[in-house]
């Protein structure tokens, strides 16, 4: 187990420097000029290139990356071009954002999924099975832009029980009720995704196991019903990790629309706004931390999985 | 005992009806705006964000020496005295203008107004070696005062301006340079610390900032300009890109303003009581044609023909009537319009006619390709609008391809100029401009000298006549004579037809029934101190 740790974190390194080079030269493939986000239209070439001056983006490309690297292992991402602000501070607060909307979407679309996938797998083939294959294929077709509309059509402005758009009324977080009613309707719009996929998968394996022999011999041996769940359980956790690991990363990447859709401020819209504004610092900052946030995530599931999986261990 | 029971009750009634009185009278009263910028406009004292962050960060929180008059919506709005009470050009040397400053002006910290405080807002846009000089100010606002030199302190209440060559223009170019107080700066040492909490001399006041998420602003009871001090005590503003996001808070009572609702909303909020304000204002949304050699717009009988070829009124109707009929570069009624013998119109048959003698007709037909965006700040519904000019051109046998580009990419394109390989063969842009400025209007696009790289005459527009009459609107330093000299100007534009003129916007607003006494100027930006909250 310490060596697959050791070997899994000396992986990591090489996939690092890869996320980076990607991160730093993506913008650069994209058309456009880096400053847009500070030039208005009518601002002239010779403008332009003096600022690209000021700004080090005259310099050749490897040597840029050179320095942003070298500002990075430091922990420095950069100034944003559009606000002058540290891109550590707007990308700590976003992902702040991010993380009370993904704790939020994960609970219930974890605890639906893994609810509603049991039922399923335990009532394979009636109509209960049916009707949560239904619900799951629903989840997963349904486009994020507009569920998120609908739900405020229903719920803020129909009913005006729910606020419509933002983080709360103040604009600084707080665990009170208040604040806990402005992450309602986008949590609910990101969690329908994952329960969706989450039923799907545990459905998936819960069938399956119900069908191993182990289980009939099991029974055979006259385990209760609870005693047989908890050996479903067991059997089903590591894939069941894997999945629900995935969609955590897909929850903290921040969905791009849903934070649009409801002017939440977290890593998604800073992401669509840095894209927009092509604020180069900060889009560079931003995705370099939610990849490397990817990487650390599966390096944690699959040292859980290896944990719980005595197979892979051998392996 | 009866009656003095009845007493008792009418003087407690009597009571909580004055206690209720009072609590009102006292209680603030608070305007919530939803913008469509992505983020909070930056209160460095320059905004970015294009001129939505000088309406919401720029006139709110700070002056310029010269300012627009908003306070009508029938007039056109022009440019007035702001901090600088009265100014002139030298007689003998046209390149020097003086600016009387006003006097008892005091930034929001208590600090004077003073030629000290104007010298140094000149300079952190123009000298490199002074520690408030800033790369980021320079870019938001050099562009907009393409011929200013710099300025040097006369008295403590008056300051020469330099420009490289006599412009007419300057006092509209002013209007972007705002003034931020030296002594704040002097604390904060730097513009991102400055802009975390600006002082200005505005008619608001700063009070709260959250990155992306809010500006709070509360009202400035000793504004200089009485008339000027808000009626609401305070003013929140919230980024809400998505349009229909913003219709969202403000049916569910988060906001009570909202900036460019959609066309289809629209009716829904005039049916629940919202009010939709609008007014035509310096804008226009054109194709600018390349009329440089071996392109068939070189051809003027061409740019006519399709200048009579699209019917506005459908294009209005796309719009949900939210825009008006261009016939030029300003909107008829303006002073800058002029007597253009040329009648921009629906004219089909004279379009067909006009293209025949150009050589164009079924056996020929004129085929070309434009460059679009799919959105962009100003650009209405681009994709929806130039299909339709498309449909309408096809009717006269004229093939139009679009080459579809995201809106920083159409800019940049827009600088480079119709010959540089990024039009890739496109023989029009469509980019929406604001021209309340006559730099803004017409010499960045008519004046020879001005294409790329030094600004956007796209088109490689090289018109002696053309040449002459923008010198003579800069050179016009009377403002009788200089609107004389536009119009003129503007009615080759017209003749000419270098651009093909569809609308002009009209910046229209969704407001709560709760808000009162604002009045829509026909300008980019608007004054938010005669609101008020009932």
């Amino acid at each position: 187990m310490f060596f697959y740790l050791l070997k899994r974190l000396a992986l990591v390194i090489p996939i690092a420097l890869s996320v980076t080079v990607v991160c730093f030269s993506l913008v650069y493939i994209a058309p456009g000029d880096p400053l847009s986000t500070i030039l208005p239209s009518d601002a002239s070439i010779e403008l332009i290139a003096t600022l690209k001056k000021e700004y080090g983006l005259d310099k050749p490309i490897p040597v840029q990356y050179a320095m942003w690297l070298s500002r990075a292992v430091q922990g420095d991402l950069g100034t944003s071009i559009a606000t002058g602000r540290p891109v550590n501070a707007e990308l700590g607060r976003a992902i702040f954002n991010t993380l009370i909307l993904a704790l939020f979407g994960s609970l219930i679309g974890f605890s639906l999924g893994l609810a509603f996938g049991t039922i399923a797998g335990y009532r394979q083939g009636t109509w209960i099975d049916k009707s949560v294959t239904a619900l799951a294929v629903t989840g997963v077709s349904v486009p994020h832009y507009w569920l998120g509309m609908v739900l405020v059509i229903v719920f803020s402005v129909y009913y005006n029980v729910l606020p419509a758009m933002g983080a709360g009324p103040s604009g600084d977080w707080m665990w009170d009720a208040e604040h806990l009613k402005y992450v309602v309707l986008p949590a609910i719009t990101i969690s329908v995704i994952p329960t969706a996929i989450v039923t799907r998968t545990v459905r998936a394996l819960v069938a399956d196991i119900l069908g191993r022999e182990f289980v009939t011999a099991l029974r055979a041996r006259g385990l209760t019903d609870r005693g047989v769940f908890w050996h479903v359980v067991k059997n089903a956790a590591p894939t069941s990790l894997a999945v629900m690991g995935v969609q955590l990363g897909y929850l903290m990447g921040g969905s791009i629309l849903v934070e649009t859709v409801f002017s939440w401020p977290g890593s998604g819209f800073l992401l669509n706004t840095a894209i927009f504004q092509r604020d180069i610092p900060l889009l560079q900052g931003t995705i370099l931390a939610l990849a490397l946030f990817f990487v650390g995530l599966n390096l944690i599931v699959d040292l859980v999985q290896t944990a719980l999986d005595p197979r892979i261990r051998r392996a | 005992m009866y009656r003095s029971f009845l007493l008792q009750r009418a003087l407690s009634a009597l009571a909580a009806a004055l206690l209720l009185t009072a609590a009102s009278a006292g209680a603030q009263t608070t305007l919530r705006i939803g913008m469509t910028a992505a983020d909070v406009p930056a209160t460095t004292s320059q905004p970015d964000s294009g001129f939505e962050g000088n309406r919401f960060t720029g006139l709110t929180l700070f002056d310029a020496l010269t300012m627009w008059d908003l306070s009508s919506a029938e007039k056109p709005s022009v440019v007035i005295p702001g901090l600088a009470e009265s100014w002139a050009v030298d007689a003998k040397d046209k390149t020097k203008w003086v600016f009387k400053l006003r006097k008892g002006v005091k930034f929001h910290d208590g600090s004077a107004f003073n030629a000290d405080a104007a010298i140094f807002n000149f300079e952190k846009v123009l000298d490199k070696s002074k520690p408030h000089y800033d790369a980021r100010l320079v870019a938001q606002t050099l562009p907009r005062m393409p011929t200013l030199k710099g300025a040097t302190k006369i008295d403590d209440y008056t300051i020469a301006v330099e420009t490289s060559e006599p412009d007419a223009f300057l006092p509209f170019n002013l209007t972007n340079l705002f003034m931020a107080s030296p002594a704040a700066w002097a604390k904060a040492k730097s513009w991102t610390e400055f802009a975390k909490a600006p002082v200005g001399s505005g008619p608001w006041k700063f009070v709260r900032l959250v990155p992306r998420e809010r500006l709070e602003l509360e009202k400035n009871v000793g504004y200089w300009n009485k008339n000027r001090v808000p009626k609401t005590d305070r003013m929140v503003l919230m980024p809400m890109p998505e349009p229909n996001t913003r219709v969202a808070a403000l049916l569910s009572g988060q906001v009570d303003w909202i900036e460019a609702p959609p066309s289809d909303a629209i009716p829904q909020l005039r049916s629940k009581g919202y009010q939709i304000t609008s007014n035509p204002y310096p804008h226009t949304w054109p194709w600018q044609l390349n009329v440089a050699p071996g392109s068939p717009f070189a051809d003027k009988r061409v740019r006519q023909a399709l200048q009579l070829a699209v019917d506005r009124e459908g294009l209005r109707r796309l719009l949900g009537f939210n825009a008006v009929a261009a016939k030029g570069v300003v909107f008829e009624g303006h002073p800058w319009f002029g007597k253009p013998k040329f009648d921009v119109k629906y004219d089909p048959v004279t379009a067909k006619k006009l293209l025949a003698e150009a050589g164009y007709g079924p056996g020929k037909p004129l085929k070309f390709k434009v460059q679009i965006s799919a959105s962009g700040s100003g650009q209405m519904q681009p994709i929806a609008m130039n299909e339709y000019i498309q449909q309408q051109l096809k009717e006269i046998g004229v093939d139009v391809e679009f080459d579809v580009i995201v809106w920083e990419t159409l800019f940049n394109n827009w600088r480079l100029g119709a010959k540089d390989p990024a039009a890739r063969g496109a023989q029009a842009i469509n980019v929406s401009f604001a021209w309340q400025d006559p730099f803004f209007g017409f010499a960045r696009f008519y004046d020879s000298r001005m294409v790329a790289p030094r600004s956007v005459n796209w088109g490689w527009i090289q018109d002696p006549e053309m040449d002459k009459l923008v010198a003579k609107a800069r050179g016009s330093f009377d403002a009788k004579a200089r609107d004389i000299a536009l119009s003129k100007l503007h009615e080759r534009a017209v003749e000419e037809s270098y651009f093909l003129f569809w609308v002009h916007d009209v910046g229209p607003r969704a407001l709560s029934p709760k808000v009162k006494g604002f009045v829509q100027a026909k300008n980019w930006f608007q004054d938010f101190s005669t609101v008020s909250m009932q």
